[in-house]
Formats: structure tokens, C-alpha cells, sequence
């Protein structure tokens, strides 16, 4: 019998209720009110007063409308078949709701139980299994999925029967499993997981040090993210961080894309459903839909929904890393993440933090990022969720709690700049204040020059400095004047203005230039080095000017050439041609 | 309004502040209107049997003893085409003398729409602003505010926009606009013979300001009428939204929540968000029709860091900054500061292929005249290379960002090819070689 509540009051989407039985923090509840069912779910209790946040509007809510408890906390239902799909923040189906509007109260089946999927087992009868291990396998747009023995399950466990193979819909036996205490365990595919929780399902979780490569040359060539890695982008509005989130999403080399759209603009998520379709993962030449699936909590839906929406997302990414997968996940913006617990805290009348934010906002953040990692299976596979969170601080201004928690925990920081988007230098990555603490991994640098064949984090930093130094310069001649510093100092500054134009800046609006594969970025980091390393004579200042405008210009038109092309060769002589004139 | 049989009447108020009354109630629903003395209130918050309602109007003059009727709806507005060529108040009241709009109730503030089941804007909307249409193009189904201080045109420009933008129906929402304004836009529609596209809910600067959080609402509400039953294009013009999110800090300060920054609700991000959300457009299954959301948002001295365009600009898609140029003594759309996140939909791809490279190549050439301007006032010598900038600015200004400007987007973009060539080098614009070939001549 499960505990039931009726409603003593309501403050927007916080309602107080009377229970009659045990609840647990966490739980989902069903309030009833005028022939719908409102989700909620346990935040506080008080003696018999339970306070819940209910993911839907209340309006028309009334005292002593009844409550009915589920016994669960918020649950995803997990099963191949959620690729490609669009999901709420609560996991419904999107597609599957009836109407232009949401209605309230309206739950969908995030799978699809009619679909039948070719299944090829991976163990025999009499194997021994514990929680999580791969029993077999289906196969979803090429992308092979395991279904695994039980999440829950406790202790080793011995198979029994196994279907061979054959088809099956997911809710099919494939497996029973005789459990420690000799009960039979009957497995199919489905699998149910508290998104509140992290699933520990691995044997280890190492130092990330393989590159993730995203086409993205102001990432990969100076500031690198890697396999696991976490990563975060803070930025004003307006200074392009969902125009580089989705072109991470596009080109990063990952099996599995989860897009969580955590109270951002709807038009957004239109985008990615428009195109993703039409658009090829540069990868492996198949649509970049059948990779990725989308969590949009925009941000006209319910504040509380949108709290949800990255854990449920983070909880799928944790289902396909214990497949063996890389999985990228990209959540926009974790700011409105937090702003949803600042409003609940605010309702719930807790003493506020700094800026009114939750008190515990700092740890909710570092356990959230420390849910990705790379990640050593039981059965000695890999498997990695790679975690990049966009922030949206107050007024551009990045000492705030949200920014600065982040900070505390994500490695990689590319943060976006006012100044550089107002001059239209894009992506607006500030080259001097990012970083990427994955540069500082011996694993990292083993593992990159092994790749590249040669020497890589050397030039990297030797062009950071370069960087530093063009801006110290940049300032020097706006106090002193053109002709106020030697001809020289105009020639470190055009040189950091090269590394400027032809590495970071990359126009994501066009087809060629979108995208760089490491191997060209490799090409052009070898050629900026060349022109940085060159010593040039020059008469004037304006002699300098002149000749590094040319010269950028002919790099970027290099850029914009489709690599290895006549055209793209004509230029790169052209580059090599220059070198040789003011030597 | 008038009490229908069997209501029950309350007649005993235990708490007023100055926006809010509490009394005992039984059956209440949130959200719910009811009526106090006549004066409209809403349902803010129930605990038990006390009941706390938000009285738009204000509680002055309210007695503890004064007739409390709920009206078991939330606020409502009657939809039909009779709304067309109408002004009302912010209840939805007609103000112009008219008759009631006889029409279909529908609660304001309704659903939002399935993300799924929008469709990627792709319609430009032009406007012959050239600070506009060519370097922050506008898009049917966008939601963008002008960044203003009060002092600007904004409701000038904004009037011209919604009079070109070939709109279906234009619905102007007023929140603490001045009487003066008011008339500015009547006349201005009235003038230019589109009264009959104009719908207008009013709040005035001598209407009480809690009403104003009906404004958008209502005129949302009146918006999907006409795009999803009539399928039409509507253009809805919020002025001015920072008076709307003042008087959200009103009512929550009198509700005792802890104020975020600069006063404003904790919730102010998700408040204006379910407003500029509505923006959309329809796919041609459900008959193509769309909203345009263009708002104002005041400034307090040009301060983008204030929680009210700080939130707007994360939600809204882009921004528009109006700003008096000096060395031409003409308002101009600001082209560093102004932003449309949708230009890129329809950008070389409705109109001609060079405009996102000939738009960028200008602005980053005003951008270095900016600079040679800093140098010029630090009393530092000009190279031959700033004062061409210098020169290009100016007559880019004049030309191109002027509020006054009137052209179609191939003009716009012949005009700016034609000052590259009279002021700089072929090197020195770095465009596509693809669009020098044929436009560098």
C-alpha cells in the first residue's frame, strides 16, 4: 500500500502535503487536480508536512486534492532505442505527444516496446556475471549496444539461460540469472536507474590522456580536451558559446552525443533537430542524428523539469559508458541549472548562499562534473563520458558562485570574451586566461606525440607566450605610440596577430574552414611556427603592417581552402614565397 | 464584474500590505482571479486554509470588511477577429469606447509549444534599416529587444520597423508607457492606414503598475489566436519590459522572497523566458503561422550588466543598441554591440551569398577606425591606414547605420562594396577570394 497525501498548500510550483505513511527524500509523487496527474517530487520533510516541487505549472490547484507516492526517486528508463530521439527533461518522448501545445500531465514512454532488435548473446550458460556486465549485444544506426546483467543487481551471479540469437522486443527475457541466495533473476532489456546517483559501474577510473578531437583549432591545438575530460565555457550573451558548443557537438570524435538543452532558447534546439539530420559526423560518414540524442528542457518549461533535465542526461551518458562507448555530453547552460535550485531554495525559504544561491550549490557542482570520467570496465574495456557545461554568468562578470564552483573542478576552461566577439573575433576564446590542465599530463604528452609523430605541447606553449607577449606589446604601443617602441616590438605583435588570425580564429559559418581534422591543424601549427621562428628585417612600422596583413590574409584564404587542394597548395607556396622576402 | 449565483462571498480580510490581501478560504485553486471590492486580484499563494492574493490595481482603499468573490478561472481573454483594430486595457477591457469582443475564452499565460513541433525560423524580415537588415538581419519567429536608454527613439524605430515589416497583425503591449507614447503609436499606425492590423493592450504610466504583468500575457494570448487559428504572421511589440520586471520585484518583495541581483526575483530568468518563448514559428502542417516578439528594454545609463537586460539577453536572440553618432549627428543601429542570432538562417542564404563576408569585413573596418579614433584623442600620429578607416567610417555611418536609411539588402550590400573600393586595398578587407572576382571591380 503506498503512502498517500492531499495538498495544504501551494507557492508556484512548491506544494506542501500531508502524508499518511512513510516518504523518502526524493521520492515521485502524483498529485491529482482536475483529471490530471502532476509529477512531483520530495525535496523537504517536516513531521507529516512533505514539501515537493512539482514539474508542471499549478495553476487551478487546490488544498486537499490528493497525492499519490510511487516508492521511487526520479527514475530513467534505460534500452537500446533512445538514439536519434528528443526527450524532456522527465525523459518523455517529445515526438510522442500529442498537439502543437504541452499539455500538463502528459508522460510518454521514452521507448519504444514494439521494436524488435537483432540480438546476438556474449555469454554462455554456467558464466559467472555481476551487476553491469555485457550478457549481449543489439545493434542501434551501426552503433553496437550491450544489454547488460542488472544495475542493481547484488553479488556474482551465475547465467542460467541466455536466448540465442534471434529477434526480440526489448521487454523479452533474454536472460535468467541465478543470484547469490539461488533466487532466478529474469533479465531483459531494460534497465531502470535514479538519475540522482552515479552509477559506479567500473573498475577504475584513471587519469584521462587520449585527445578528443573536435575540429575546433582554438581547442584541440592550444587548448585540448581529452576522452573523459571535463570542460566548461563560461560567457557573456552574445559572445558565441552555443554557436561553439554546437560545433563541438558536431565534429567531436564521440560514439554517442547528449545534447541537454537545460533551460536555454527552444529556437536552439530546433536548430539541431533541423539540421542534425541533413549533417554527416565528420567521422564516420553517417547522419549526425543517429549519434545524438537531445534532453530539451527549454526555457519556458517548468523550473523544476529543467533541475532534472542534466542528471537525466548524465544518467544515459553513464548507461552508454558502461557499454564500452565514448560518449560526449553538453550541457547548455548549467546557470539555469542553478538558477532552478535558487529559486526552489528561495521557496523553501533556506538561508541564502552568495548572490541568494543554494548553500550546497558548490558541491552539487563538483559531484555533478565528477560523474564523467574515462573509465576501466569490469571486463577490461573502456568507456568514457566527456563533460562540457557551458555558464552564463551575471553581466559577463566570471567572479560569481556559479563560474567560480566550476572553475574548482573542470580542467579545461575556454572562456568567452566581450571585447574579442565585439571584433568579431571568433570563436571569442580568450587565448591568455584558457587553459586546458590536461597540457600538464605526462599520460597527455606520451600519448599526443605518439600521435602527431613529433613534438607538440613544446610549440603549443612556445605560441601561448608568443600570445602574452603580443598583448603586453598591443598595450605598450596604445600608451607609447607607433613610433614610440622599436620596429621590432610591432614585429613580436604582428607575429602573436598571425597566430591569432590563422590558428584560433575559424569561421564555424563556413563549410571548409568549420571544421579542421588534427592532421591539418597539425600543418598550420607547423606553418605559424615557421613564421613565428623567422627573423624578419624591416625599415618602418608601416613596412611591418603591410607585409603581415598580406600575409594573414593569403593564411586565411589557405583556411578556406578545402585541404591539400590546388588551391590550398597555390596559397601555402604563396606563404613559404613570403617567408623568404624579408628574411 | 459581476458575481454569478452561489459564489460565496468572503467578507473577512486578515492582512493587507500593498500590493497583496490574505484572508481564510476554502477550495481555492492557485493562480485563480477573484475579486475585492470589485478590484481584480490573483491567487499568489495558499497555505491551508489562508489564501494570499495579489490585488493589480493596489489595496489602497481595500477594508478588512470589503466582498472577496473567487472566480474559479484563471485571468482570461476572448479571442475572436473581432480583437482586431481594438485597444484595451491590460484586463483586456476596451478602452477605445467599443463594444465587448464577443469570442471564445482562453486562459493568458497558457502551454508552451512542443520544441518538436517548431520549425526553424527562415523568413527574413526586412525592414530597409541597414543597421538592421544587413548586420543584425531579423528573422519571423525572433525574439529581440532594442537596448535603449530612455532617451532614445526606440518607439520611433520600433513603429517603422512593425510598419514595413509586412506583418499580419502588429499587437502593441504597453507597460508604464507614457501617455504621450501612447499616442505616438495610435497616431502612427492611425497615419499610415494599419489600424485594422493593430491590436493594443495599454498600461500607462498613470495605470497601477501590477497590471502591467497581464500586458504580455494578454497580448501573447491574442498572438496565438491569429498564428496558430488564423495562420497569420504577427509581429507583437513589448514597450518596455524593464517597467514589466519592476513590477515583478514589487510583488515579490511584498511577498517576503529573498531578492537576487539588483532586486529583481530569484525567478526573473524563468519569468521572462515563458514571454519570450512564445515567440515562434508555426510548420506548414499547422498552417505556417509565426510570432515575432520585439521588445524594449530600458537602460539605466547604457548598463548591460543589470539583471534585467543581463537575463533578457541570455534568452532573447540577440539585441539591438541605438546610439547617437557624433561625427554624423544621426542615431545609428550600434554594429559592435547589436546582435541577431538568426541573422546566419537567412543571411547569404535569402538574400545575396557575399552578405555574411561583406557585413563582417565592415564592421571589423569600423572596428579599426574605432581604434584610430582612440590613437587620434591619445594625441598620437595617424597612419595613412587609420585615417582611410577614419573616412570609411564615417561615410559607412551615414550611409549604412543611420536610423534613417531606406534600401533593400542588395542595395545595402553594392553601397558597402563601393566604399571598400573607394577607401582600401583588395588585401586589406580579407574576403573570399569567390566574392572579390566578381564584386571587386
Amino acid at each position: 500500500m503506498m503512502t498517500k497525501g492531499t495538498v495544504s498548500g501551494v507557492i508556484a510550483n512548491m506544494v506542501t502535503l500531508t502524508v499518511d505513511g512513510p516518504v523518502a527524500q526524493g521520492e515521485i509523487c502524483y498529485i491529482e487536480t482536475g483529471g490530471d496527474r502532476l509529477m512531483a517530487e520530495v525535496i523537504k520533510v517536516i513531521g507529516a508536512n512533505v514539501y515537493v516541487q512539482v514539474f508542471e505549472s499549478t495553476r487551478g490547484l487546490k488544498v486537499g486534492s490528493v497525492a499519490e507516492f510511487t516508492g521511487h526517486m526520479l527514475e530513467v528508463k534505460l534500452a537500446p532505442g533512445m538514439l536519434s530521439k528528443n526527450f524532456d527533461g522527465l525523459q518523455n518522448d517529445l515526438d510522442k505527444m500529442d498537439g502543437v501545445f504541452l499539455k500538463r500531465g502528459q508522460y510518454t514512454d521514452p521507448l519504444d516496446e514494439e521494436r524488435i532488435w537483432d540480438f546476438t548473446p556474449i555469454v554462455k550458460v554456467g558464466d559467472s556475471v555481476i551487476a553491469s556486465d555485457w550478457l549481449g549485444q543489439v545493434e542501434e544506426n551501426s552503433q553496437p549496444l550491450k544489454i547488460m546483467a542488472p544495475f542493481q543487481m547484488e553479488g556474482v551471479a551465475t547465467v542460467k539461460t541466455i536466448a540465442p540469437a534471434g529477434q526480440y522486443k526489448i521487454k523479452d527475457v533474454i536472460a535468467v540469472l541465478t543470484d547469490e541466495n539461488g533466487n532466478d533473476v529474469e533479465v531483459n532489456m531494460i534497465q531502470h536507474w535514479p538519475v540522482k546517483f552515479a552509477m559506479t559501474n567500473y573498475k577504475q577510473k584513471p587519469r584521462p590522456f587520449k585527445l578528443l578531437e573536435t575540429g575546433v583549432r582554438t581547442i584541440d591545438t592550444m587548448n585540448p580536451i581529452v576522452e573523459g575530460g571535463t570542460g566548461f565555457i563560461p560567457g557573456p550573451f552574445g559572445t558565441g558559446k552555443t554557436v561553439l558548443q554546437h560545433a563541438i557537438s558536431k565534429q567531436a570524435e564521440a560514439d554517442i552525443v547528449i545534447i541537454a538543452a537545460c533551460g536555454e532558447r527552444a529556437n536552439e534546439v530546433v536548430e539541431i533537430f533541423t539540421e542534425f539530420p541533413e549533417l554527416v559526423d565528420p567521422h564516420t560518414g553517417r547522419k549526425l542524428m543517429e549519434r545524438t540524442i537531445i534532453i530539451a528542457n527549454t526555457s519556458n518549461m517548468p523550473v523544476a523539469a529543467r533541475e532534472a533535465s542534466v542528471y537525466t542526461a548524465m544518467t544515459m551518458a553513464e548507461y552508454y559508458r558502461a557499454m564500452g562507448l565514448r560518449v560526449l555530453l553538453m550541457a547548455d547552460s548549467t546557470s539555469r541549472w542553478a538558477q532552478a535550485l535558487r529559486e526552489m531554495s528561495n521557496r523553501m525559504e533556506e538561508l541564502p548562499g552568495p548572490d541568494a544561491f543554494p548553500m550546497d550549490l558548490s558541491a552539487l557542482i563538483s559531484n555533478f562534473y565528477g560523474r564523467a570520467g574515462y573509465v576501466y570496465l569490469n571486463n577490461g574495456e573502456v568507456g568514457s563520458i566527456t563533460f562540457i557545461g557551458t555558464v552564463s554568468p551575471a553581466g559577463g562578470n566570471l567572479k560569481e558562485p556559479v563560474t567560480e564552483n566550476t572553475r574548482k573542478v573542470a580542467r579545461c576552461f575556454y572562456g568567452l570574451e566581450q571585447e574579442r566577439a565585439d571584433k568579431k573575433r571568433y570563436p571569442a576564446v580568450n587565448p591568455i586566461d584558457s587553459y586546458s590542465k590536461y597540457l600538464e599530463y605526462p599520460e597527455f604528452a606520451e600519448y599526443i606525440e605518439k600521435r602527431i609523430n613529433g613534438t607538440w605541447i613544446g610549440k603549443v606553449n612556445d605560441l601561448k607566450t608568443r600570445m602574452q607577449r603580443g598583448k603586453e606589446i598591443a598595450e605598450q604601443i596604445n600608451i607609447l605610440g607607433d613610433d614610440g617602441v622599436p620596429v621590432d616590438y610591432h614585429v613580436t605583435f604582428w607575429k602573436s596577430e598571425v597566430i591569432d588570425f590563422v590558428i584560433l580564429q575559424q569561421d564555424a559559418f563556413d563549410e571548409v574552414d568549420a571544421v579542421t581534422p588534427l592532421e591539418r591543424q597539425e600543418e598550420i601549427l607547423n606553418l605559424v611556427v615557421d613564421i613565428c621562428n623567422t627573423d624578419f628585417e624591416f625599415v618602418n612600422f608601416q613596412e611591418v603592417v603591410d607585409y603581415f596583413k598580406k600575409l594573414i590574409n593569403v593564411c586565411k584564404q589557405m583556411n578556406y581552402s578545402v585541404y591539400k587542394s590546388e588551391q590550398y597548395n597555390d596559397f601555402k607556396n604563396q606563404v613559404v614565397a613570403m617567408l623568404e622576402e624579408h628574411k | 464584474m459581476a458575481t454569478t449565483a452561489f459564489q460565496k462571498v468572503y467578507t473577512k480580510i486578515s492582512q493587507i500590505t500593498k500590493a497583496t490581501c490574505s484572508l481564510k478560504a476554502k477550495g481555492v485553486g492557485y493562480d485563480e482571479l477573484a475579486t475585492i471590492d470589485g478590484k481584480l486580484a490573483q491567487v499568489v499563494k495558499i497555505v491551508g486554509d489562508d489564501v494570499t492574493l495579489q490585488v493589480f490595481e493596489g489595496t489602497g482603499g481595500i477594508p478588512t470588511n470589503a466582498e472577496v468573490v473567487f472566480l474559479g478561472k484563471a485571468p482570461t481573454l476572448k479571442v475572436s477577429d473581432q480583437l482586431a483594430g481594438r485597444f484595451f486595457n491590460a484586463y483586456g477591457m476596451p478602452i477605445d469606447g467599443g463594444p465587448e469582443v464577443e469570442g471564445r475564452e482562453v486562459e493568458i499565460g497558457g502551454p508552451s509549444v512542443n520544441p518538436v513541433r517548431r520549425k526553424q525560423p527562415s523568413e527574413l524580415i526586412a525592414t530597409g534599416i541597414a543597421g538592421i537588415d544587413l548586420n543584425n538581419t531579423l528573422v519571423s519567429g525572433q525574439k529581440i529587444p532594442f537596448f535603449a536608454d530612455p532617451d532614445q527613439p526606440f518607439n520611433e524605430v520600433m513603429a517603422m520597423v512593425a510598419l514595413r515589416a509586412k506583418a499580419d497583425k502588429i499587437i502593441l503591449g504597453g507597460m508604464g508607457m507614457t501617455n504621450d507614447d501612447y499616442y505616438f503609436f495610435r497616431n502612427t499606425f492611425s497615419s499610415a492606414g494599419a489600424l485594422d492590423r493593430i491590436i493594443s493592450f495599454m498600461n500607462t504610466t498613470e495605470d497601477p503598475a501590477v497590471e502591467r504583468l497581464l500586458v504580455p500575457d494578454m497580448a501573447l494570448a491574442a498572438a496565438e489566436y491569429f498564428a496558430v487559428e488564423k495562420h497569420e504572421k504577427v509581429l507583437v511589440l513589448l514597450t518596455d519590459m524593464t517597467s514589466y520586471a519592476d513590477s515583478l520585484a514589487i510583488v515579490s518583495n511584498r511577498m517576503d522572497q529573498i531578492p537576487s541581483k539588483d532586486s529583481m526575483p530569484g525567478s526573473l530568468y524563468s519569468d521572462l523566458a515563458k514571454i519570450y518563448e512564445k515567440a515562434v514559428q508555426f510548420p506548414d502542417e499547422v498552417g505556417g503561422g509565426s510570432i515575432t516578439i520585439i521588445a524594449v528594454t530600458t537602460l539605466s545609463g547604457g548598463d548591460i550588466t543589470h539583471a534585467v537586460p543581463d537575463n533578457t539577453g541570455y534568452i532573447t536572440e540577440g539585441q539591438l543598441f541605438l546610439r547617437r553618432d557624433s561625427d554624423i549627428g544621426k542615431v545609428i543601429v550600434d554594429p559592435f554591440r547589436s546582435l541577431s542570432r538568426l541573422k546566419q538562417l537567412v543571411a547569404g542564404k535569402k538574400t545575396r551569398k557575399d552578405h555574411a563576408q561583406v557585413m563582417n569585413a565592415a564592421i571589423r573596418l569600423y572596428s579599426d577606425a574605432a581604434n584610430a579614433k582612440t590613437k587620434m584623442e591619445n594625441g598620437f600620429d595617424l597612419t595613412e591606414y587609420d585615417k582611410r578607416c577614419l573616412d570609411f567610417a564615417k561615410e559607412y555611418a551615414d550611409q549604412l547605420l543611420a536610423i534613417d536609411v531606406n534600401l533593400d539588402t542588395t542595395e545595402m550590400l553594392d553601397v558597402t562594396w563601393g566604399l571598400f573600393r573607394k577607401y582600401f586595398k583588395l588585401e586589406e578587407i580579407n574576403i573570399k577570394k569567390e566574392f572579390t572576382d566578381i564584386y571587386w571591380k
